[in-house]
């Protein structure tokens, strides 16, 4: 290990020992001060992105040719801890509310923050797939981390065996791989590959084929979706917003560095496969949305509907020389998508009280008691819709134009996608419709009993913390949705970058 | 001038203040930051007037780019400001009176439940109407076109309690859809003719692009209009414009009346090198202009809605304008825009005093009658609206009108000149109808529960700021003077234009004198038979009455049009969703979207039941993915 | 006398099918997870074999990382199974369907 191994790594160690210190902190600490361990747990995070940002960025492979710490770790690490940040801030008075305010849970977090880091800085296999056990294992325990509940005793229990298997099966593919080519370094994999091909086909297909079949069910990818609305609906709300979140951008994190292993004879198969899940994803996700009255299940087959977007810009960034705006409107779209469906899912979490799943009825007339948590979901809602002027437009847009340029399989991406964004703005804008929909005063008032209830509604638990996190994330949606050219400007030139490093 | 972004980013902080913070805040303090966003941002736009008339002629050209608002290959568009003497006009025109009518606004929606919404909304507007004036690029434009639709759909409806406000702000937002399509091809084809959105860009290419007269000059020009159709209430859209009078009274005088309606003028205006190059679309234009004068001033003759008649009066106007864009006489068309502005904004909000006075809702002149003498304020400031949009000199509505007929008859169109002459006798009458109906005569109110009163200080001072504006407004071009600061001003943005042209031939029939004095007499003939049927009471002999008894009726009824619409769109379009949605499943389905929707629903409902819980279920289905990639890949 | 790499490969793959069928087929929870621990190994063979025919030392390396995951996951899975037996007292996955739609 050299001092610059040390210095790629900071981040990751800094994630890494304040969610020890958490951890050991908790048995120190009396009841009525558990609201420290967010706030410390934060310390840290705001921390490792300072350092993320600050340090010098290396071309070639460290830490033995296991890490990467390039322009692109540097923007994933960022969207990972603005993330796991966000999550941290939602989650300090609801945790409290449900009394599960313990050290593991930000321990946790924490942990499954930095799985998701090496996820997208490994330039190994062997890297990616620890990376993907440590994001996935803390999120088995916080699934389940309503232990007497059992909703979320049944989340972990399904997410724990589907993950198991999905990791076997990614595993294999490792396994394949290494079998065809004799490393597991992903420039050894790529060099390798062209004369694997030759030799042992079998092998080469099946291990990209696992590693895809791995990576969408991270990325909840039609038909290896199925474990996320139920799992999305039994856990905790604040760990449903961060799993959304951080499982899915883990995933696209590893998409983006497997896509450099694809040599242009397999990029074509691999634009259609990919290509057709994300039909799939898309119109799965959003016509099963539509039926959904549960809020939280409705936000989880949007987050697989999202997934589907995303698979395009992963689809058609396979295909050689096009790589770079596809690349750079997927990071764009992970960082969006990060903010607005942890808002949406943050709207949920100060809506939600003491853990009884929302409806839409439940969140009727919000917008007029609550004006800002009205107007952030809304705002989150057409943003997840793709309409102008929030970030999700933008989002759309760019990948929607990179698959238009990819030739004319990126075209059917892209009308698909249209066609099914347009499907997503009735049922985004429906949770909109319930927010603004004001029973009428006269009609209510022969039921006078439940008036009074009604007029009043439901509490909303707003703590300092989470109207932050909600603001934080309102702003920037707002603000990447008026003036997306600069944040798009620096992707380009990180996904240039990126892609002029590996051969 | 590098300050003109100040004027639009101000109704918008005022807008956020009181939409975010409004329902915990004062009255006093809602009023105050509403009012005092406009009425800064007038001062503002002064300011950039006065910085601009500093520059030479020719240099009146300011583009300020705020940030880069859409960077990628294919599609570049800069949100940027475009300061020039039309937009300066629009700016003045827009927070000037503005600013009147929030004043205005603050006396009229004082007990309203919703104050702090009213305000944000009408502040809103503001700002999208600013946005759409100082635009520099088609795409910005074209935000601030859809923001002002969303703003005036959100106050036509804002009593969303009554049905018939809820109803026809959805017809508004539907009518003008229907243009707004056409709008959005018009711009689609733009861009992909010029490759820009930028005005400055395309105005400079256009005559190398486009070839004068053909057809895809023609088809860019025509779908535009077409926008412009639905947003500035003309044939054959102008149907929701008098359902939109549900909305609040100065809702109507501001949007309905004074800005929003114009944006189709105005964006003529803005586009006219493009239009110049289409000589019939520049006809289609006058020629439905001047149609639109006319006919709506028919149905504004019999109708007994004192804000309906003058709804159909801004029909008329608007369609003046239009046949002064349309026979090149833009400075004309933009300076009876202006004129109509204050006229009929003065016109609406003395409408709303009368209405104040009579408790609010009373909107039917035949049960008014007698206000004269119980608020002679109002009174007053309506007749001199009146007789300023009838065309009497000196008001400013005598210079804008005669100045408008004037160009059409030089541009040698005789039939347009002959029509817009007649609408004008057509205006006079019902004007003066409505006045002498509202204000003279018995009263016909209840005279037992109501007791008219003159409104507030609050709400009187916008009205004599606006009548002063209506006596003195004039001055801004005297054309039988050859005083014409207000074309001067223009002069630079329409040079070139084909009025250049037409006035190197002076072999006009008749002079400019003898057309001034036709005017003038045709507005006196108006107010001439208003007087004697509604002031002296002649009576018409029996026959007569009964002969025009037809006529009579197809005018109230406004043509059928509004049940001519009904038959031919709506039923057939609800029996058209009705036989498909029989057709999927019958008795559940009612309309063409309802019935995607339902199938939506039903896939939706049969795919989430193969989310069935069962663990090994799902296992099944990964395996089963997993292999047919595997399969597919093998076999490739 | 060695045995050809592909008895090896035969072998992992055989494995490695077992424990997917038996995650296909059985009920039990922890006999579901052993199936899946089944499927882990058998990828473990097969890297050791490619390690032998590569003669690279790090394809048994991964073993051993491979190995330290799984007992992870044992962890974290048995703490979720006894969890859930505790309430529900049954560790039938069938059972198990509260969540759906």
């Amino acid at each position: 290990m050299e001092a610059r191994d040390f210095l790629a790594l900071t981040p990751m160690l800094i994630v890494t020992g304040t969610a020890l210190f958490v951890l050991m902190l908790d048995l120190f600490l009396r009841e009525e001060r558990r609201g420290w361990l967010a706030g410390l747990s934060l310390l840290g995070v705001v921390a490792a992105f300072l350092a993320n940002l600050y340090l010098p960025t290396f071309g070639e492979p460290l830490v033995q040719g296991m890490i990467r710490f390039d322009a692109l770790t540097q923007f994933l690490n960022a969207v990972f801890l603005l993330g796991c940040g966000l999550a941290v801030m939602l989650a300090a008075d609801y945790t409290r509310r449900q009394g599960i305010a313990r050290g593991e849970y930000y321990c946790l977090v924490l942990l499954s923050t930095l799985g998701a880091m090496l996820m997208g800085a490994s330039a190994d296999l062997l890297m990616l797939f620890l990376g993907l056990e440590t994001l996935s294992i803390p999120l088995y325990v916080l699934a389940t981390f309503l232990r007497k509940n059992p909703a979320s005793q049944e989340a972990g229990l399904k997410y724990f065996l589907l993950g198991a298997f999905s990791s076997a099966l990614f595993l294999y593919g490792i396994a394949l791989l290494y079998g065809a080519t004799g490393t597991t370094k992903l420039d050894g994999v790529l060099q390798g590959l062209s004369g694997a091909m030759g030799a042992a086909p079998g092998l080469v297909l099946g291990g990209l084929g696992l590693l895809l079949v791995g990576l969408a069910f991270k990325a909840a990818a039609v038909p290896f979706h199925s474990w996320a609305p139920d799992v999305y609906e039994g856990a905790p709300t604040s760990v449903t917003a961060f799993m959304a979140v951080a499982a899915k951008a883990g995933a696209f994190a590893a998409f983006l560095r497997v896509l450099a292993i694809s040599t242009p004879a397999l990029a074509e198969g691999w634009a259609l496969v990919v290509g057709w899940l994300a039909i799939a994803t898309m119109a799965l996700g959003n016509v099963v949305a539509v039926v959904q009255l549960n809020l939280k299940r409705l936000l989880a087959y949007s987050s697989i509907a999202h997934a589907g977007y995303l698979l395009i810009a992963v689809a058609v960034g396979g295909t050689g020389a096009l790589s770079e705006p596809a690349s750079a409107g997927l990071l764009f779209y992970l960082l969006v998508y990060t903010l607005m469906t942890l808002g949406a899912f943050g709207v949920v979490i100060v809506a939600e009280g003491r853990g009884e799943n929302l409806s839409l009825e439940d969140v009727k007339g919000l917008a007029w008691r609550y004006p800002w948590v009205g107007l952030a979901m809304a705002l989150f809602m057409v943003s997840l819709a793709g309409l102008p002027p929030t970030a999700g437009f933008f989002a759309k847009f760019y990948v929607f134009r990179a698959a238009v340029e990819a030739g004319s399989w990126g075209v059917v991406l892209a009308i698909v996608g249209v066609v099914a964004s347009v499907v997503s703005v009735f049922y985004y804008l429906r949770v909109v419709y319930y927010l603004y929909l004001r029973p009428a005063p006269a009609a209510e008032a022969p039921a006078a009993g439940g008036q009074a209830e009604a007029e009043a509604g439901r509490p909303v638990y707003l703590s300092r913390l989470a109207a932050w996190g909600l603001g934080i994330a309102a702003v920037l949606v707002l603000f990447l949705g008026v003036y997306p050219t600069a944040a798009l400007q620096w992707l380009t030139e990180i996904a240039a970058a990126a892609m002029g490093a590996v051969p | 001038m590098e300050l003109v972004w100040v004027v639009l980013i101000l109704p918008l902080l005022g807008a956020l203040i009181n939409g975010l913070l409004g329902r915990r805040l004062p009255k006093r303090a809602v009023s105050g930051v509403a009012c005092g966003s406009v009425g800064v941002a007038f001062l503002f736009a002064v300011n950039a007037l006065l910085d601009l008339l500093r520059l030479p002629e020719h240099e009146r050209v300011f583009t300020q780019t705020l940030f880069d608002w859409i960077v990628s290959d294919g599609l570049a568009a800069k949100f940027s400001l475009l300061l020039d003497p039309l937009s300066a006009v629009m700016l003045l025109v827009v927070t000037g009176v503005g600013f009147l009518i929030h004043v205005y606004s603050v006396g009229y929606m004082g007990e309203d439940r919703d104050y702090s919404r009213y305000f944000s909304w009408l502040n809103l507007f503001t700002f999208s109407m600013l946005l759409l004036v100082l635009a520099d690029n088609f795409l910005l434009l074209f935000v601030g076109w859809e923001l002002v639709g969303l703003c005036s759909y959100l106050l036509i409806g804002f009593w969303f309690t009554k049905p018939s406000a809820a109803s026809a702000a959805k017809k508004a937002f539907v009518v003008t859809r229907v243009g707004d399509f056409g709008f959005m091809i018009g711009l689609f084809l733009l861009f992909a003719t010029f490759g820009t959105f930028d005005y400055l860009n395309i105005f400079e290419e256009a005559p190398q692009v486009l070839a004068y007269g053909g057809a895809l000059a023609t088809a860019i020009t025509l779908l535009l209009f077409a926008g412009a159709v639905g947003k500035s209430a003309q044939i054959p859209l102008y149907v929701w414009l008098p359902d939109a009078m549900e909305g609040p009274t100065p809702v109507s005088a501001l949007i309905h009346a004074a800005t929003m309606v114009t944006a189709g003028v105005y964006m003529i205006a803005r586009t006219h090198v493009l239009y110049e190059l289409a000589p019939l679309s520049m006809a289609v234009v006058a020629a439905i202009g001047v149609a639109t004068a006319f006919f709506a001033a028919t149905m504004a003759l019999v109708n007994n809605d004192i804000k309906r008649v003058l709804a159909y009066s801004t029909i008329s106007q608007l369609g003046y304008m239009f046949l002064a864009t349309g026979v090149g006489a833009y400075a004309a068309g933009m300076f009876h825009l202006v004129s109509h502005a204050f006229m009929k904004a003065l016109l609406f909000l003395s409408a709303g005093s009368v209405m104040h006075a009579l408790g609010g809702e009373e909107t039917d002149m035949r049960r008014m009658g007698g206000l004269r003498a119980k608020l002679p304020y109002t009174s007053t400031v309506f007749l001199l609206g009146s007789l300023g949009l009838s065309g009497i000199p000196p008001l400013v509505g005598f210079f804008s009108k005669d100045l408008i007929l004037e160009e059409t008859f030089l541009s040698g169109n005789t039939t347009l000149w002959l029509v817009g002459l007649a609408a004008a006798v057509l205006t006079a009458f019902y004007m003066l109808r409505s006045h002498f109906l509202t204000f003279y005569g018995k009263p016909r109110y209840d005279e037992a529960k109501v007791h008219p009163h003159e409104s507030p200080p609050v709400m009187l001072w916008p009205l004599f700021a606006l009548a002063a504006l209506t006596v003195f407004g004039g001055v801004l071009w005297i054309s039988f003077l050859n005083f014409a600061p207000f074309e001067e001003f223009l002069k630079p943005v329409f040079e070139g234009g084909l009025l250049a042209e037409e006035e190197a031939h002076p072999a006009a029939a008749l002079s400019t004198g003898t057309l001034l004095l036709l005017s003038v007499l045709a507005a006196g003939l108006g107010i001439f038979v208003a007087w004697l049927v509604y002031i002296r009471g002649i009576t018409v002999s029996e026959g007569l009455r009964r002969a025009f008894r037809p006529l009579y009726t197809l005018l109230y009824n406004k043509y059928y049009v509004d049940e001519l619409y009904t038959a031919l769109f709506v039923v057939p379009g609800r029996k058209l969703a009705e036989f498909l949605a029989g057709a999927f499943d019958q008795g559940l389905l009612n309309g063409i979207v309802n019935g995607i929707g339902r199938i939506i629903d039903a896939l939706g409902g049969a795919l989430s039941r193969v989310e069935s819980g069962y663990i090994r279920a799902y296992a099944a289905w990964m395996l089963a993915g997993a292999l047919i990639i595997l399969i597919y890949l093998y076999l490739r | 006398m060695s045995v050809p790499i592909l008895n090896y490969l035969v072998l992992s793959a055989v494995l490695f099918s077992i424990g997917a069928l038996g995650v296909l087929i059985r009920r039990n929870a922890l006999i579901l997870f052993m199936s899946i621990e089944l499927m882990l190994n058998a990828v473990n063979l097969a890297f050791i074999a490619f390690a032998r025919q590569w003669g690279d030392v790090a394809g048994q390396v991964i073993v051993f990382f491979v190995l330290v995951v799984a007992a992870a996951e044992v962890v974290v899975g048995l703490a979720i199974i006894v969890n859930i037996f505790r309430t529900k007292e049954t560790v039938d996955i069938d059972e198990i369907d509260l969540l759906r739609g």
